[in-house]
């Protein structure tokens, strides 16, 4: 065991052991420990490798920034989690945990030959290399590249854990529970909000609870943060949300919270949630997200022992655990010399502070001079010694000139660095709010909000406790007005900004020459100050594409550490100011979401909605395959045993041509007209006349869009003088009405028409075949169904098995058909009734894919298929149908236009091959003559392809340029292993004349 | 997700809203009048406005009314909603 944890102090639970295991070893800790903080307790530094060179790696912060301290969670059953950072998971008995990205222990990586092949790997090498030959990308290169890229391993399994979403409203909404927030909560409650405060810790209190020294208004700052809590958590129009991250602002006061529920328990309730996503609506927003401590770019400034100061002092101060033993401080501001003076009073050996800054002074620096602390000014490091773990610092004295001299070589097992604080602007800047550079501080912070919002505490730029509170305190009186109504200013006087809290942007000086060294900006992806150096002299100028090109800023953590310095380097290799270079986007989320918590319950049965007809279980009891159109289930085929789907569709066809089938239509959509101007509504959205189309009777109607191209089309009957049963495409209902509702809400509003979805109210049963009729007459009531009385297209409204129907004749099929709509109700009774008057003639129920063929024999075209939304109608060989003498519809005047009179239009054809037993491939490209040179020239394509059971040979539909007049010409169907020879064909196979529909 | 004020339901989520296109673009009404560059231009010109914006929305998971929007498309921020076929408010023009 070693002396890591002090014997007192911290906020954790030394009264509660806990056990955990990290790469397989057996650790202990305390309840309220991370396991940063805990693996730091057993003197375990090195916990990672990175992204490139796999250079070994310990913690650089001890927060949610945390680039480097990435493993992998366990719970068991299937619960894994990979890219997880150690310094935000809470201990627990058991956690399971392992290091990644490396192979095949951590402290023995055959990754790291990459760090000493570094020279040959610089910044876009990927652009540079990998390029020739060009063959060996796909075989080689990518899959070598992809099993290298990447932290972590993604869980093969399943995700067991159940995750939810909720919605909300609140007056405020208050993000981070540090000084600021927590004043800015009490401000708005006692104004008497409703406030939502969320904090992406276990603890609220940000960074006082590593705040040891100092009083606030006589109070321990400990007590500030324990009163603060308690008291809103006893007011109840106050929800507190500790463990909730605020992870993305959009618009209107739209914010997001991912709040982590049981992955701190070691034995949750399985009845809970693992985590909660909260769709907060604020009126008004503060934001409270505090700052980050920025590292310093000095060589070799990524070796384990190697940490922000702040970070340091929490490990210690609420952690109770000290990160080394001997250290040497490099800073470039006052925060530093609290870290120094928490650890040299808790025994760690503070050996020197060096200084980048020529003469700091102030308080912080006095004291720790009169605690007998060496400070170094102007003093810098010019590089570090250890491999797993740092053991030494060479210093060097900066000169009067600028100029870095030589240095002493320091022994030390831990180096703590602070560049400043970099205000977290990343929500505010996702609300679309400007960030305005503050030179002094040497950071950007927010500028007038955009959103009804507030910045508040050191996220705006204040850093020191009691000026954050008072911001915070402001901004929620602020808040409270606003969300009642009152006119308030966002944009406070600007907080004290400290200039002792400048700090450093950008490569710190150093004596070595660039050439070797590594100084590391982005620590999570590997990019060092050279590498952005580089990318300057390339001629990357806009920070935008530095950051593609070195991929600086772009892993998992978003670049919380580097982007400022990534800035610096860039503006100075470019000669310009920091914010002339600007600063790239920050995008939602703040740190990763996982995809159970954005699924929530959207997942198995509950991923998409399921659409199912009154007939499906009575398909499904028969043993029916069905295939997916849209989100409905259709039967596809219905297998008899040993039977595949060529055999089924084979018998079901015979069935229908030679006896009767029976088939569910009810995904059909359905469309009620009503009203006195139905007929004329009618006539503008269709191409065809309908003014003298009498009612019982239908017709085949199409519809085009404005551009003249062809968008649905359905069979329409005619119910009464001013109404309409209207039908489309299965996928097209919604498209279609939406379409008419356009038209009649904003282009026709005189007229005086109804529109109503009625695709769930009519089952649908379609009955095709010669006996059709005798199998349906001995249910009908009150309908003539005569062929005299009822011929092919036309409609009747009466009874069949006591249920009222509109009886359609019509056929899909080319055989004499009806089609019987009943209230889906009823649908089910109905075919099963149907369907027993039909066994004395072998009734035979089929599916999509039988209907599919039946219709592509008589040259039936489907929407979607044979048309791709440049379709007229004329292309498909349905020209007479448009209604000439109509003055205009929709889509009319486009068939006019230039292009959609040329000769050479794709039209619809049929096809044969000259072997017969050839199937083509649909969507397989149609040439006149192969023999030409490539690229040989392709006049069209097959839309639709099958083998006719009732023809006994392949037939297939297809689109070719100058198709009509190009009958009885040989075209060539190429295949990799092939060319077919076809002959172009009538589209209609079968039944030319119509006496079989019309019998 | 925007808030939409439709000016029949009020202030809803944007996602019971879908998107309509440019608005006060009236369909001819003889569009045979029309020779085929100014029906393209009917068909498919749209102005792509950067500043403020007049279009049209729906709220088809509510009222499924057509409705005209003032939007800026530079903050992406609604202005202003009204009916279909009240004129364009002459405050955002």
């Amino acid at each position: 065991m070693n002396d890591s944890r002090t014997e007192t102090g911290g906020r954790i639970d030394r009264s509660r052991p806990v056990e955990f295991t990290f790469d397989g070893e057996r650790l202990k800790g305390f309840a309220g420990d991370t396991l940063a903080s805990a693996l730091i307790a057993n003197g375990v530094h090195l916990v990672g490798r990175s992204f490139k060179y796999h250079r070994p790696r310990g913690f650089l912060s001890a927060g949610a920034e945390e680039p480097n301290a990435l493993v992998h969670v366990d719970r068991g059953g299937g619960r894994e989690t990979p890219n997880l950072r150690a310094t935000t998971i809470e201990l627990y008995e058991g956690l399971a945990t392992t290091s990644q990205n490396r192979w095949p222990s951590l402290a023995f990586d055959l990754g790291e030959a990459a760090n000493y092949l570094s020279p040959l790997i610089p910044a876009g090498f990927y652009y540079k290399s990998f390029m020739w030959p060009r063959s060996f990308w796909r075989h080689v290169y990518e899959p070598a590249i992809r099993r290298r890229a990447g932290l972590g391993v993604a869980p093969k399994s399943a995700d067991p854990d159940r995750y939810l979403h909720r919605y909300v409203h609140c007056d405020v909404l208050v993000v981070g529970g540090g000084p600021a927030g927590l004043a800015a909560a009490i401000a708005a409650s006692e104004a008497g909000a409703r406030v939502i405060l969320c904090d992406e810790q276990a603890e609220f209190g940000g960074a006082l609870l590593h705040e040891t020294r100092g009083t606030i208004a006589g109070q321990t700052v400990a007590d500030l943060v324990i009163e603060a809590v308690a008291t809103l958590a006893g007011r109840d129009r106050v929800r507190l949300l500790p463990r909730t991250t605020a992870f993305g602002y959009y618009a209107d006061n739209l914010v997001c919270l991912a709040e982590r529920i049981t992955d701190h328990l070691a034995d949750p309730d399985p009845e809970l949630p693992r985590e909660r996503i909260w769709q907060v609506r604020a009126r008004e927003v503060i934001l409270a997200t505090g700052a980050i401590e920025r590292p310093l770019v000095f060589p070799e400034n990524d070796r384990p022992g190697i940490m922000l100061a702040d970070a340091a002092r929490t490990y210690l101060n609420r952690y109770g655990v000290r990160a080394g033993k001997r250290t040497v401080i490099l800073t470039a501001g006052d925060s530093a010399y609290r870290a120094a003076l928490d650890l040299h009073e808790a025994g760690v050996e503070v050996v020197a502070i060096a200084d980048l800054r020529a003469s700091p002074d102030g308080t912080d620096v006095a004291a720790a001079r009169a605690a007998g602390i060496t400070v170094m000014p102007s003093t810098t490091i010019n590089g570090t010694l250890g491999r797993m773990r740092v053991k030494a610092v060479d210093l060097g004295m900066i000169e009067a000139d600028g100029k870095v001299g030589g240095g002493e070589r320091v022994p030390c097992d831990l180096v703590l660095m602070s560049g400043g604080f970099t205000p977290s602007v990343h929500l505010f800047s996702q609300s679309r709010g400007r960030l305005a550079f503050d030179a002094g501080l040497n950071a950007f912070v927010p500028g007038k909000p955009v959103q009804r919002q507030h910045s508040a505490g050191a996220s705006a730029g204040a850093f020191e406790t009691e000026a954050c509170l008072a911001d915070g305190y402001a901004a929620g009186e602020a808040a409270a007005r606003a969300a009642r109504g009152e006119p308030v200013s966002r944009l406070r006087a600007p907080a004290s900004r400290d200039a002792r809290h400048a700090g450093y942007a950008g490569m710190a000086p150093s004596q070595r020459s660039e050439r070797g060294v590594k100084a590391f900006v982005d620590f999570q992806h590997d990019v060092t100050a050279k590498d952005i150096k580089l990318a300057a002299r390339e001629g990357f100028r806009s920070i935008e594409h530095v950051k593609r090109y070195t991929t600086t800023g772009m892993a998992t953590d978003q670049g919380k550490t580097s982007n400022i310095n990534a800035l610096a380097i860039v503006a100075e290799a470019v000669g310009k100011p920091v914010p002339a270079v600007g600063l790239t986007s920050f995008r939602p989320p703040y740190t990763p979401v996982t995809f159970g918590a954005i699924a929530g319950a959207s997942r198995g049965d509950l991923f998409d909605p399921v659409r199912r007809t009154p007939i499906h279980d009575w398909a499904a009891e028969q043993g029916a395959a069905f295939e997916d159109v849209g989100l409905w289930k259709r039967a596809w085929y219905f297998p008899k045993a040993g039977e595949d789907i060529h055999k089924a569709v084979a018998r079901e066809c015979q069935a229908v041509r030679d006896a009767v089938g029976i088939f569910d239509a009810s995904t059909l959509g359905k469309i009620e007209i009503v009203g006195p101007d139905a007929a004329e509504f009618m006539n503008r959205l269709y191409i065809n006349a309908w003014t003298k189309l009498e009612p019982g009777r239908c017709r085949y109607g199409v519809m085009l869009t404005e551009a003249g191209f062809i968008m649905d089309d359905g069979v329409i009957g005619r119910i009464a003088p001013d109404r309409f049963h209207v039908t489309t495409t299965t996928g097209g209902a919604p498209r279609v009405l939406h379409h008419m509702e356009d038209y009649l809400q904003t282009e026709f509003p005189e007229l005086k028409v109804w529109l109503t979805s009625t695709t769930e109210q009519w089952a649908v049963i379609a009955v095709q075949g010669r006996h059709a009729r005798e199998v349906i007459a001995p249910l009908v009531e009150d309908i003539d169904i005569s062929a005299e009385a009822m011929p092919h297209m036309s409609v009747r409204s009466g009874k069949i098995a006591g249920v009222p129907t509109r009886l359609f004749r019509v056929s899909f099929s080319g055989e004499l058909g009806f089609e019987i709509n009943v209230p889906a109700s009823a649908g089910r009774a109905v075919w099963e009734k149907v369907f027993a008057s039909g066994e004395r003639f072998g009734i035979t129920p089929y599916g999509t894919e039988t209907m599919h063929v039946l219709r592509a024999e008589k040259g039936y075209i489907i929407v979607g298929q044979e048309t791709d939304g440049t379709m007229t109608p004329d292309d498909v060989g349905l020209a007479g149908m448009v209604g000439k003498a109509k003055p205009d519809f929709v889509g009319k005047r486009s068939l006019v236009r230039p292009d959609m009179l040329k000769a050479n239009r794709k039209q619809l054809v049929g096809l044969k091959a000259l072997d017969a037993s050839i199937v083509l491939e649909e969507g397989a490209q149609i040439v006149a003559d192969p023999h030409v040179p490539v690229p040989v020239p392709m006049i069209g394509h097959v839309t639709s392809s099958y083998w006719s059971p009732s023809l006994q040979h392949g037939i297939a539909l297809a689109l070719v340029a100058g198709g009509r007049a190009r009958m009885g010409q040989r075209l060539f169907v190429p295949m990799p292993t092939r060319m077919i020879e076809v002959e172009v064909v009538d589209p209609v196979f079968l039944d030319k004349e119509g006496t079989r529909l019309n019998g | 997700m925007l808030l939409i004020p439709c000016p029949h339901c009020g202030v809803r989520p944007e996602n019971e809203f879908r998107y309509g296109g440019e608005a006060h673009i009236a369909r001819p009404s003889r569009p045979d009048d029309l020779g085929d560059q100014q029906w393209a231009d009917y068909l498919y010109m749209r102005t792509n406005t950067k500043g403020v914006h007049f279009e049209r929305w729906r709220h088809i998971h509510g009222c499924a009314r057509f409705f005209n929007c003032v939007r800026d498309t530079v903050s992406d921020r609604i202005l202003e909603t009204y009916p279909i076929g009240a004129s364009a408010p002459g405050a955002a023009s």
